[in-house]
Formats: structure tokens, C-alpha cells, sequence
């Protein structure tokens, strides 16, 4: 049900996200099996993930630094202490049947996540917290039901994934459109993803969202009631869910009705939410440190160490005010860039070799990802070095070429000639500004296309556009056009 | 704190035991009996103490991250209760267990 | 009985390694006495004949090829708590009765790369729980002393298998007293290391933040010689101190002069009734006599222990016995869905004292309850930390009963606290987890009893200090050579009824 917009506009809506992202590392959380997608079921498994009787777990050195690594990018707190909890209640993919997690004491408090909306308006949004804990296995629900849990028979349990590290982000309700909760996952991922600590692929698990809705009128600082909704596989899924969620509590609110606080699961092809069937009572989890770990304490000398390993221009929205707030590139082409880690390292280099930004983005995002898209193969990992992309700039720039030739010769560079410099010595490729020299061509071209000639005399201007290109091809590409145009203006005026 | 009567049954939900009426009697007064031994502590004065986080000091134990040990396939679910092809196998859940 | 089964195990170490005999005669002699003796002792859940040769031809291998293993061809005795590959480890439960073990617990691992042979797993109380080893699922075990009694608890096949000479060392595990009393019921050594001294790795987990793994055995250099094979860091368990083990050994004395051993004011031994009151007077003045010098120390907090522990170690338990559910491996009920099928088989697989804990320990944790009970339980222990430092500021060691009582007979015990009591002496000191050993002191022939039964002298040291525990329990050890008055007469004692338990 969409709501129109004078309504809609009644309201502001206040979202906070919640997300689960598993961590980059070799081995699990606690125990030395291996954390890899994919595999045979039941495969990666030993006593301590399998919660055998007699088992202990170990903390994963990787798994705490990656998280803290994290933190920081955000600016986050690390308090001096931290611990782990035990989160208790039962569920077949969850061996010991309670999930070490951590409660009132995690790893990271704080932190602000900055993005950006289409119209290059920057945004924040305040992180509650991060903190570590481990995944359960994976269920699937079989004997009918279509595999969803309602209506099937038994459910098969594979233990692969159990222990895997995950790492807990809860923001502060700071959200305020379903298109900022897009923006905000796409910052984070960026950020994970040049940190190295996640691949963040929401269709392999690896980002996992709930988001907490409400909405109030425009101006109220009270917090309206919130549903908190699940079941978002992919970003577009959140967009979506959420806008539908809003619409919906516009839609009761306005027609005198109150919100329910409950917990909804979007349906990704009816396009709507349904209420998922209420936990009995809240869960009551039995928070206690866990016996079997000791707590953590980073000290000052880690943290210098750790904060150093944060690369701060890299951080996509210090890209972002980079791109599109230095370098005037437009939102939509800054966001590509820096969407592709490579490729903005790539670009990055560009500029600081050629000192121009504008070329450089025009070059990447045009015929380079065009090559890449043709060959499979990535900008980065091309035969075009920066340093000689920033050579070709300098060509153009200098009009010692034009910017046909530039295509040609980029092809050239691609294929491993080397660099343009070298290729247009050797090929003769600089482009003629030699008047004398355009005007025999001019002059052929006029001889032989006596009927174009013709119509053009008579008003039909468009026509110099063929002209000009048979002058090209007459001169292999290499007459300066501009100076073309000029040349067969002047011959072609009585 | 004064004598309180354990909710046995709802205890025992969450501890996911199933008993009989007989226990859910016997246990309950067999608990409150020990809830009173146990409510010595009240007379304890903690205010200024702090609880125990752990018996020994160590703080920061963490392993490298390298893969190591794991147990054969066929051993681990040679021991399920019920297992199908390469999987465990349990009955129905009812949507949120928990 | 053969000589060979009577060997301490410093003594078959050393026979062994010197080639005076076979690891595989030794094992054989041991294996045909347990055939003998243990249809009425029932110390073992499961004998390993199989295993235990096979480990004996391997010990005799390596000794031939100039190897010196420190516990050469030692029988010993595997509390059904601790895995072993291949071997069933129950627990003592009927939701593990037929669960094999993949993998091996640490300590035991130790033992049997020291040269050690297991000889059977040893009977229990079901996870740990008891006082008394009446709680087991899956068997009785009596007291070789006197077989209408119990050999006390939790590791009650543990004590009775070396009390019997179906072992010379028997691992047992202790959580608020679980080796002390047990050894102490008869008339063995029993000691518990620091908390964090022997990994907990592959010992199945009662309590986790209590419980420890140690030996029991004939003699405090027999359990010395087993604590330095099986103590020390182990990265498979983060709460194991990476402290050195100092070889106890070189501490072994022969007196105690200069040695101030602290007597604890609230620890009034006049409730214990006359007969007991004097065991341990005597105890006492043997101490002196060696030497020592008496100190009164002061621990407010001892008489809280028992609350303070009866709502720790459930908490945890109710916690680490949640992964019993059917879903993986052990005992299963089937059910409409799987909320029934953990209910139904959790119904059926424990038994009522450890439904007991786990009821207690959830009602403690859960909201409303957590800062009343778990909390304040924590704090209480972070006072019994303190009154021991205190008390240590003039004392060495602290001295007191093993057990409120000798052992009692089968279904003396009924009611759940008065079973708890038992554990009066030997809590205090797991909750600080102290390193505390007991050591045969004394007999006493109960009122209406034909029997002597033996009692235990309880040690407690500073954290960390084992060898000066194990140097003084060794001294008065040697000097008063209790444990040596009596003999196990299994053979002359008659088979009593089968005794129920609950």
C-alpha cells in the first residue's frame, strides 16, 4: 500500500539496524576448524564446536583483532575490559545450547558510521556497540512446508558453520529512510571489506540484518512504538522492507489504529511484512561470564598498533568527501569507485600520478572498465599501469593527441605495448595540427563528395559532421578535428 | 529474603526437562528447602565487594588463527542419534524455539 | 593376590624401567584381580582389558628401546568423566551409557604418554553430582572397607579401585570436595591441584569454574609422581595457568619443624561427636609432634560455603548440561517435535539429583534471581579468597577434617542437604581455588559396626604451593602410617544385598 505524499511527509520515520557479519578468518571462534563457505555438510566439525561432552573453547586471536579493527575505523571506544557471556536458551543448531556472545561488556562501544545519500548529502549514524560472538549451524526444514519451518516434518542440521566468528553491530536509531539504511549498509560494508575482515556477501550469509522501525510526526522527539523486522536477504530486500514497513504504520496510524510491537518477517514475493509468531514471553537468556574464557584487556600499546593498520583516506567516506567533494566527481560515479575497493586504489594512484582527477575517473569508469568488462580481466590487474594512464592524460592534455587516438592507444596499452609514449613514437600516432597538411585531405574530401557538398551549401549544416568524419578517416584519425571543422568551414563558405 | 515458592514448572521449561506431577512436588519442596540454607547469604555484607570474574589471573588467552585438528565425517555422525545422508537429523521445530 | 598388584606406583615405575619385570605381567596381575575382586567392589563401569594390553605391549616397547617413562607400566583407574578415545564415558548417566568417546582428555593423555595403563573407567556419581557415588545411573560402588558402605563421592570408583588394588593411581575430579571425601571414605590419598594446574580439557564439565582433575592413590609420592605427569599448561583449555610446575618431589620432607599450620576457629570438630572429635585431636597433636606449630586463624565465611557453593556449581552445570539433547550423540526420546523429543529424553536420561541442580542453577541465573543468588554467590566467593589470604598471613598451611563423617552406609543420606553437608570442609577451599589433599589419619569402628573405617586429614595450601602441600602431608604420611593398620578384606566380608539407590 503506497501513502501519498502529503501524508507521508506527516511523518518522520526512525530506524535503527541491527546486523550479524561474519568474520574473514581462517578457523572458527573458539576452535581450530576451518571457516569456509560451501563444503560438505558436517565436514569442518570437532569436539569443541560440536559441543561434545569434555570440550573447552579458545578464543580466536584474528577474530578479536579484526573486530577491534572495526571498532576503530568508527571511532569507536575499546573499554579496558571485556568479556564473554553465555546466551542460554535451546536450538538444535546451536550445539551447546547456549552461544558464547558478550553482554554488558563487549569489545567496542560508540562509533559513528558515515554515508552518503544520492544527492551527495552526507549522513551519520551512531553505533551502540559491536561485539563478538559465534554462529550457530544451519538448519533446513524438510517434509513439507516448501522449506520453511511451519509445516515441515524434521529439519537436518549441518554443524559447518557452528563457531564461525560473527561480529554483532547495533546501531543507535539514527536511520531515518529506508534509502539511509542502504546507504548505511553500504557504508559499512565498504568499510569491512577494505579493513579485511568480512566479504560481507548477504547471499552467502555472510551479512546478516534486522531492522527496528518506528515512525512519529515531523518535529516529535518522543519514540513512536517499533516493530522489528527480519528476513532482508539482500539490500535491495531492506529497501524494500522498510518502505513497506513505513507505509504500513502510516497507514494504521493515520487511520486512528496503534502500532503493535512485534516482530515481522518480509515477504520477498507477496512485498509485504507478516507478523512471525511471538516468542513465548522474552526470552529469558540467563546472561553469566562464561567460566570457561578469561576476559580481555587491550591495552594502550595494542590499540596504537591496531589504530596504525586503519588505512583513514581509504575509509570510504573519507573516499567520498574526497571524490565528490574535492574532485566535484557526481555521487553516482564517486559511489562506483569506491563500491570497487580495487578499482578506487586503482584511481587513487591515477591521480596522484596525473594530478587529474576528472581524466583519471573518465579513463577508469569509461573505456578501462569497458576493457575490463570485454577481457574478464580487472583495471587493477591490467597491462595499464597509473603511472602510464597519467602518461596518456598528459598526451591529451598536451592535444599531442586526440582523443580517438587515445582510445586506440589505450587498446595498445591494454594488450601490453607498453607505454604510450613509446607507442606513439614508434607508430607515428601524434596527432597533426599541420594546417597544410589537414587541407589536403580536406581538399580530397570535398572533391569526392560533390552531392554532400552540395547539400550542405544549401543550409543543410548537419552535414559537416560527415565531412569532418571522412576528413578523419581520410587522415587515419590523426587530423586534429577541431582544426578540421575549422578548415572545412572556411573552404566550404563561398 | 523471605521463603519463596520456586515456579518448578516454569524452571523447568526453561531448563527444557519434562517431570511428572510427583516431582514437580517433590523437587519443589526438596528446592525450597535449600533456597532457605541458601538464603544465609543475605546476612553477607557485599556492598563493597566485588564478584569473582575468575579464579585464576590470566587475562587475554587467544590462539593463532590456524586451521588444525577436526574430526573424521563418518565418526561424528556415527555417534547422531539420527542421522540422514550427511546430516543430523531431529524432529520438527516449532518456529521459535528458544 | 599377587605381590605385583600391591606396588605402589613409584615402585612399578621403577621395577619397570629397571626391566625387573614386564608392563604386560604387571597389567595381567592387575587385570586378574579386578576379575577377582571388582563383581563385589564395582569400582569400574567398564574394565579395558583390550586397551590396557595393548598399552602395556607399547610401554614394554618403549622401555626396551632405552625409554625411562616416569609412571612405567602404572595401573591406573579413569574416573568415567574423562574421555577416552574408544571407551564408553558415561558419566555415570544413562544419557551417555552408550556414548564412545572420540577424543582424549588431556590429563589422561599425559598419564598414558608418562607410560601409565588404563585400566578400566571408573564409576561416579552421575556428572559429579553426590557425595556418595549412590547417585550413579549405571552402577554401585561399595567400600572395599567395609562393603555395606559407600566409598564416598563423586569419584567413588576412583578411591575404591586403589583402595582395592585394582589400581595404584585413580584420576578422579574435584569439584567441592569430589576427591577429598571419596579418598578420605578410603583410606587413600586424594589431591586436588590449583584450579587452572591440570587442563579441564575432554573432563566432562559439572562446574566449570571449580572443578579440577587429580589423583588418588596408596601413598602422597604415588599422587606426587601422578600430579607432575599430568599438571601444566595445555592450550586447549584457556583457564590453565601457564605457571611451572615445580617437580613436587624435591619437596617430599621427613618433619615439620618450622612449618605453622593454621586450625580454623569455625571448623569445631566437637560436632562431629566424640569419636570423631579425638581422630582428629590426635590428627592435630601428630602435626605438633613433628614439629609444627598450631595456629588459630579465622574464617568468617566458612559457615557460607555450603550456600555459596550450592548455588555456583548448579548455575554452571545448569548451563554445561544443556548440550545433553539428543540432537548429536547420547541417549534419545523421540518426540512430536524437538521440544518434546529435548524434554522426553532429558526426562528420561538424568537422574533426580542432577534434575535437582539443574533446576536450582536455572532458578538462580534467571531474570530477577541473577543479582539475588549468582551474583551475590560470586561476591561471597571473592570473600572466601580473602579470609584465606587473611588466614595465610600466619599460617603455612591450614589444617582440618577431610569429611564430617567416616563412610555411611547406603541410603543413610536421604535428604539432599544432609548429603550436601558432607562437603562442609572441603568447599571453602574450591572456592578459592586452593590446592587441598587429604591423607589417611585415623580409624574409627562405628556405634553398631564390626568395621574399622578409615578417616582423612584435610591440607590446604596457599594457591600455587603443591609442593610444600605434598611435602607435608608426605611427612606426616611417613610418620604416623595410618593407611597401613588395616586391610581391605574383601574376600572375608559378605556379600551384602544389592543395595538400592535412589
Amino acid at each position: 500500500m503506497t501513502v501519498a505524499e502529503n501524508v507521508r511527509t506527516k511523518y518522520e520515520a526512525v530506524i535503527g539496524i541491527e546486523c550479524h557479519v561474519e568474520l574473514k578468518t581462517k578457523t572458527k571462534m573458539f576452535c581450530a576448524c576451518p571457516n569456509e563457505f560451501g563444503g560438505e555438510p558436517n565436514s569442518h566439525v570437532c569436539p569443541v564446536c560440536l559441543a561434545l561432552p569434555g570440550a573447552l573453547p579458545v578464543a580466536n586471536k584474528e577474530a578479536i583483532e579484526h573486530l577491534l579493527l572495526a571498532g576503530l575505523a568508527f571511532g569507536a571506544q575499546i573499554p579496558p575490559f571485556s568479556k564473554f557471556d553465555r546466551k542460554n536458551y535451546f536450538y538444535p543448531d546451536m550445539p551447546k545450547n547456549y552461544q558464547i556472545s558478550q553482554y554488558d561488556m563487549p569489545l567496542t562501544q560508540g562509533g559513528v558510521v558515515r554515508y552518503w545519500l544520492d544527492d551527495g548529502t552526507m549522513k551519520e549514524c551512531r553505533l551502540t556497540r559491536i561485539h563478538l560472538e559465534e554462529d550457530t549451524g544451519k538448519s533446513t526444514h524438510a517434509g513439507g512446508g516448501d522449506g520453511r519451518i511451519a509445516g515441515s516434518r524434521y529439519s537436518l542440521i549441518d554443524f559447518n558453520r557452528a563457531g564461525v566468528p560473527l561480529m554483532e553491530c547495533v546501531s543507535e536509531p539514527d536511520i531515518r529512510s529506508a534509502e539511509e539504511a542502504v546507504a548505511f549498509l553500504e557504508a559499512l560494508k565498504r568499510t569491512f571489506v577494505l579493513l579485511g575482515v568480512s566479504d560481507v556477501k548477504m547471499e552467502e550469509g555472510s551479512l546478516r540484518c534486522d531492522a527496528n522501525v518506528s515512525i512519529r510526526p515531523v518535529g516529535s522527539t518522543d519514540y513512536g512504538t517499533k516493530t522489528e523486522i527480519k528476513n532482508m536477504n539482500s539490500f535491495r530486500s531492506v529497501h524494500r522492507a522498510i518502505q513497506s514497513e513505513i507505509e504500513r504504520q502510516i497507514g494504521i496510524v493515520e487511520s486512528g489504529g496503534r502500532i503493535v510491537q512485534e516482530t515481522r518477517g518480509w515477504d520477498e514475493t507477496q512485498g509485504v511484512t507478516h507478523p512471525m509468531r511471538s516468542k513465548e514471553q522474552a526470552h529469558d537468556y540467563r546472561y553469566f561470564p562464561d567460566p570457561d574464557l578469561v576476559p580481555m584487556e587491550i591495552d594502550a600499546t595494542r590499540l596504537e598498533s591496531l589504530k596504525s593498520r586503519i588505512p583513514a583516506d581509504r575509509l570510504p567516506w573519507n573516499r567520498f568527501a574526497r571524490y565528490h567533494g574535492e574532485y566535484r566527481i557526481d555521487v553516482k560515479q564517486a559511489s562506483q569507485l569506491i563500491e570497487n575497493l580495487p578499482l578506487a586504489d586503482y584511481f587513487d594512484r591515477c591521480v596522484e600520478a596525473s594530478k587529474n582527477p576528472q581524466q583519471s575517473m573518465n579513463f577508469v569508469l569509461g573505456d578501462l572498465s569497458r576493457l575490463a568488462n570485454e577481457t574478464g580481466t580487472p583495471v587493477a590487474d591490467s597491462a595499464v599501469t597509473p603511472p602510464h594512464l597519467a602518461e596518456l592524460i598528459a598526451l591529451v592534455q598536451a592535444r599531442t593527441i586526440n582523443s580517438k587516438i587515445a582510445k586506440e592507444l589505450l587498446q595498445r596499452m591494454w594488450n601490453g605495448e607498453g607505454s604510450p609514449r613509446a607507442v606513439v613514437e614508434k607508430e607515428g600516432l601524434a596527432q597533426t595540427s599541420d594546417a597544410s597538411e589537414i587541407e589536403k585531405f580536406v581538399a580530397e574530401v570535398i572533391a569526392s563528395n560533390a552531392a554532400a557538398v552540395a547539400d550542405y551549401q544549401s543550409g543543410k549544416t548537419n552535414i559537416l559532421g560527415f565531412l569532418t568524419g571522412q576528413v578523419m578517416k581520410a587522415s587515419r584519425g590523426k587530423a586534429n578535428p577541431a582544426l578540421v571543422q575549422e578548415l572545412l568551414k572556411s573552404k566550404l563558405s563561398p | 529474603m523471605s521463603s519463596e515458592k520456586i515456579d518448578v514448572r516454569y524452571v523447568a521449561k526453561l531448563a527444557r526437562l519434562a517431570l511428572t506431577d510427583e516431582e514437580v512436588e517433590r523437587f519443589g519442596t526438596q528446592l525450597g528447602n535449600l533456597l532457605e540454607h541458601v538464603n544465609v547469604l543475605s546476612e553477607l555484607d557485599t556492598a563493597a565487594v566485588p564478584a569473582t570474574a575468575q579464579v585464576v589471573e590470566s587475562r587475554n588467552v587467544e590462539r593463532a588463527d590456524v586451521p588444525a585438528g577436526g574430526l573424521d565425517r563418518e565418526a561424528v555422525l556415527a555417534m547422531a542419534p539420527q542421522r540422514q545422508g550427511a546430516f543430523f537429523r531431529v524432529p520438527r521445530i516449532i518456529a521459535e524455539e528458544g | 593376590m599377587s605381590e605385583l598388584v600391591r606396588m605402589s606406583a613409584a615402585r612399578v615405575a621403577q621395577a619397570v624401567n629397571r626391566g625387573d619385570v614386564s608392563a604386560l605381567e604387571i597389567t595381567d596381575a592387575v587385570l586378574a584381580h579386578v576379575d577377582e575382586v571388582d563383581d563385589r567392589v564395582g569400582a569400574y563401569l567398564t574394565r579395558l582389558h583390550d586397551l590396557a594390553r595393548d598399552a602395556a605391549r607399547t610401554v614394554d616397547r618403549r622401555v626396551r628401546s632405552g625409554e625411562r617413562l616416569p609412571l612405567a607400566a602404572v595401573p591406573i583407574a579413569v574416573k568415567d568423566n574423562m574421555c577416552l578415545t574408544g571407551t564408553p564415558t558415561t558419566a555415570g548417566s544413562k544419557i551417555l551409557q552408550h556414548w564412545l568417546s572420540p577424543y582424549t582428555c588431556t590429563a589422561v593423555r599425559r598419564m598414558l604418554d608418562a607410560g601409565a595403563i588404563p585400566i578400566g573407567k571408573a564409576n561416579m556419581d552421575e556428572f559429579a553430582m553426590g557425595s556418595s557415588c549412590e547417585n550413579s545411573a549405571l552402577g554401585v560402588t561399595r567400600n572395599p572397607y567395609d562393603l555395606s558402605r559407600v566409598p564416598g563421592g563423586s569419584s567413588g570408583g576412583s578411591a575404591a579401585a586403589v583402595a582395592a588394588y585394582e589400581a595404584a593411581i585413580g584420576l578422579g575430579s574435584d569439584t567441592g570436595g569430589s576427591i577429598r571425601e571419596p579418598a578420605a571414605f578410603c583410606n587413600a590419598v586424594g589431591f586436588k591441584p590449583t584450579y587452572g594446574r591440570v587442563s579441564r580439557y575432554g573432563l566432562i564439565a559439572f562446574a566449570s569454574s571449580l572443578d579440577q582433575i587429580g589423583p588418588i592413590a596408596r601413598t602422597v609420592e604415588d599422587a606426587a609422581l601422578a600430579y607432575e605427569a599430568m599438571a601444566g599448561h595445555d592450550p586447549m583449555d584457556s583457564t590453565s595457568i601457564a605457571r611451572q610446575v615445580e617437580a613436587p618431589g624435591t619437596a617430599l620432607r621427613e618433619d615439620l619443624k618450622g612449618v605453622r599450620v593454621g586450625i580454623v576457629k569455625q571448623f569445631v570438630t566437637e560436632r562431629l561427636g566424640a569419636t570423631i572429635h579425638a581422630v582428629y585431636r590426635r590428627a592435630y597433636e601428630e602435626l605438633e609432634a613433628l614439629g609444627a606449630t598450631l595456629v588459630e586463624v579465622d574464617l568468617p565465611t566458612a559457615d557460607y560455603g555450603l550456600a555459596t557453593y550450592y548455588l555456583i556449581a548448579p548455575a554452571e552445570c545448569s548451563s554445561n548440561l544443556a548440550r545433553f539433547d539428543g540432537v548429536r550423540y547420547g541417549l534419545r526420546v523421540e518426540g512430536a517435535d524437538v521440544g518434546a523429543m529435548y524434554e522426553a529424553t532429558r526426562a528420561a536420561g538424568f537422574g533426580a539429583e542432577v534434575k535437582r541442580r539443574i533446576l536450582i542453577g536455572t532458578y538462580a541465573l534467571s531474570s530477577g534471581y541473577y543479582d539475588a543468588y549468582y551474583v551475590k554467590a560470586q561476591k561471597a566467593r571473592t570473600m572466601f579468597a580473602n579470609d584465606f589470604r587473611h588466614a595465610f598471613a600466619s599460617c603455612d598451611l591450614i589444617a582440618s577434617p577431610a569429611a564430617s563423617s567416616p563412610a555411611f552406609e547406603f541410603n543413610a543420606k536421604s535428604d539432599p542437604y544432609s548429603m550436601y553437608m558432607m562437603d562442609y570442609y572441603t568447599i571453602p577451599m574450591s572456592l578459592a581455588g586452593l590446592p587441598a589433599i587429604s591423607v589417611p589419619c585415623g580409624w574409627v569402628t562405628p556405634e553398631g559396626g564390626n568395621r574399622p573405617l578409615p578417616m582423612g586429614l584435610q591440607l590446604a595450601a596457599p594457591l600455587f604451593e603443591e609442593a610444600k602441600l605434598l611435602g607435608v602431608a608426605h611427612a606426616y604420611e611417613r610418620a604416623t602410617a595410618h593407611a597401613t593398620n588395616y586391610a581391605p578384606e574383601i574376600d572375608s566380608q559378605e556379600s551384602p544385598t544389592e543395595a538400592s539407590t535412589s
